[in-house]
């Protein structure tokens, strides 16, 4: 029979014993549970990690893709494709470049489509960059209203594009 | 450090006050930032480590964030000292690790309303906690946080990408909302597992109290945004405030409803037996704890059992855990010890 998780009613994995006031208490987890009592590693990043696993079985088919990806190196840190598909961590900000190809599939995946950045812009990365996002985010907002035939937002939208844009 | 003095009371966060607060026991924003320049914590050598915790520690104590705040080295810090800021919310079990080497630390403002930890996954991981559903004001908070950090520090930022961050599941906004909430007649009545997969669908993390990888005991869960990369902060937000956290109250609200209409008797034992093991037991351990006191609040905020204190309760949720117990104590306890101790302190608060 298998013996199930002491917390839950998953299969156990790990299996042990723990001491109490010298008697001995048999201890039997799951990979989640174990991971969650320390027995194994950090617990891993659960959504890129499928998304990694669904991307590499989808390309494994004899395309050389992923062949191609685990070989590809940061020039700034060092940091190989391989590495981050076994921890889901980048080395540095260069990696994002580094990694592009890969990468940008499985980011769009894991934001729901997202692609671009539409959020707050640091002070520091100057008035230009801001106004793009800003426009960015105007435009997609003007895409919705157009969708939803809110005409009235949509204009009023394109004035406030036209201002930026001029 | 010196937590000492506020061990016997929770945090802001635990008050058991704010909008919604019979379901949403606290609202949670997080943002992840990384220094330009200098490699993500698990790539940077040792020297890159320090010049990171530098940076930052001179910059948060040279702004004025709260009147009073602490900055713990947490390397030094005791393992106990580093359980209870686990269990107080104030770091990750990731970055209180006792295996975990990397020079780091964490920045505590007063009241406990926000935490800034150091070289965890990110160089920062800002935080702002309140009791109830107060998104909208953790986010003004930590989004001044920011710009005042900002000030002095060059992020790690991409016009495409936005923030970078070590890992790219955060990246674009950094942002993470979360709220805490207290579902325990989704439980009872089994519907939780609806609302999880509903959850799910809609792009939404749902874990358990203490975050990644940890189970819902108490029948705590932590519903969280996935996605940081294509919408501003203002939309999630919104998009978690207004539609999600409100849906899954109304939720919970109904089941507690139908509990008392269809199985008024059965939703009074379960509260009055939970009552009644908490002011009697002489031996009890954290789950059970977690499990009763899950009972007991719900008994309190449907009315069905009067004269205690929500915010009572919502301290016991935090006190009763290990690193706690062991700080009211003033002594280090075996887990044995610890169930005896745990069972007095219940029958003190709770008058039993």
């Amino acid at each position: 029979m298998n013996q199930k998780c002491d917390e839950c009613d998953r299969p156990a994995t790990h299996h042990g014993v723990d001491v109490v006031d010298g008697q001995k208490i048999p201890v039997h987890l799951c990979d989640q549970h174990a991971a969650e009592h320390g027995l194994t590693g950090k617990t891993p990043h659960m959504p890129i990690a499928e998304l990694l696993n669904s991307f590499v079985q989808k390309h494994s088919g004899g395309d050389s893709t992923p062949r191609v990806a685990e070989n590809l190196t940061c020039e700034s840190c060092g940091a190989t494709f391989a590495e981050f598909r076994d921890n889901s961590l980048l080395g540095c900000a260069d990696c994002y470049t580094a990694f592009e190809g890969p990468l940008s599939p499985l980011m769009e995946r894991a934001h729901e489509g997202g692609t671009h950045h539409a959020g707050k812009v640091p002070r520091r990365a100057g008035v230009g960059e801001r106004r793009q996002v800003a426009l960015r985010q105007l435009r997609r907002r003007l895409d919705d209203a157009v969708q939803s035939e809110d005409y009235e937002v949509a204009a009023q939208l394109r004035d406030e594009i036209d201002g930026l844009v001029g | 450090m010196n937590f000492r003095a506020n061990t016997e009371n929770a945090g802001e966060w635990l008050r058991g006050a704010g909008p919604l607060a019979d379901v949403v026991i606290s609202s949670r924003v997080r943002l992840a930032r990384n220094l330009a320049g200098l490699p993500f914590v698990a790539k940077a050598n040792r020297r890159q480590r320090y010049e990171v915790l530098e940076s930052c520690r001179s910059q948060i104590l040279a702004k004025p964030l709260s009147a009073n705040t602490l900055f713990v080295h947490l390397n030094d810090a005791t393992a106990l000292d580093r359980q209870l800021l686990v269990e107080r919310h104030l770091i990750s079990r990731q970055h209180g690790a006792s295996k975990n080497d990397v020079p780091r630390a964490v920045a505590v403002g007063s009241e406990e309303t926000f935490a800034i930890m150091v070289n965890e996954e990110d160089h920062l991981r800002i935080q702002v906690l309140r009791s109830g559903m107060q998104l909208d004001d953790a986010f003004g908070q930590i989004n001044g946080i920011d710009d005042m950090l900002e000030e002095k520090l060059e992020y790690a930022y991409s016009r495409r990408f936005g923030y970078l961050t070590a890992c790219p599941t955060n990246v674009g906004t950094g942002i993470r909302v979360s709220v805490m909430l207290h579902l325990p007649a989704l439980q009872l009545t089994g519907e939780i597992d609806k609302v999880k997969r509903a959850a799910r669908d809609m792009h939404l993390a749902v874990r358990g109290m203490f975050g990644e990888g940890s189970d819902a005991q108490g029948d705590l869960y932590q519903v969280s945004n996935q996605t940081t990369l294509g919408k501003s902060e203002e939309e999630i937000l919104a998009d978690f405030g207004q539609t999600v956290v409100p849906q899954i109250v109304n939720y919970e609200r109904q089941a507690r409803q139908a509990l008392v209409r269809d199985r008024g008797p059965q939703l009074d034992d379960k509260i009055w037996r939970a009552w009644g093991t908490l002011t009697h037991a002489r031996v009890i351990s954290t789950k059970e704890v977690l499990s009763l006191l899950s009972h007991v609040r719900l008994g309190v905020n449907l009315g069905r059992i009067e004269g205690i204190d929500i915010r009572t309760l919502n301290e016991l949720f935090l006190l009763i855990q290990p690193a706690h117990l062991q700080r009211l104590s003033e002594e280090e306890m075996n887990p044995a010890a610890r169930r005896i101790a745990r069972a007095r302190l219940i029958r003190q608060r709770l008058g039993g």
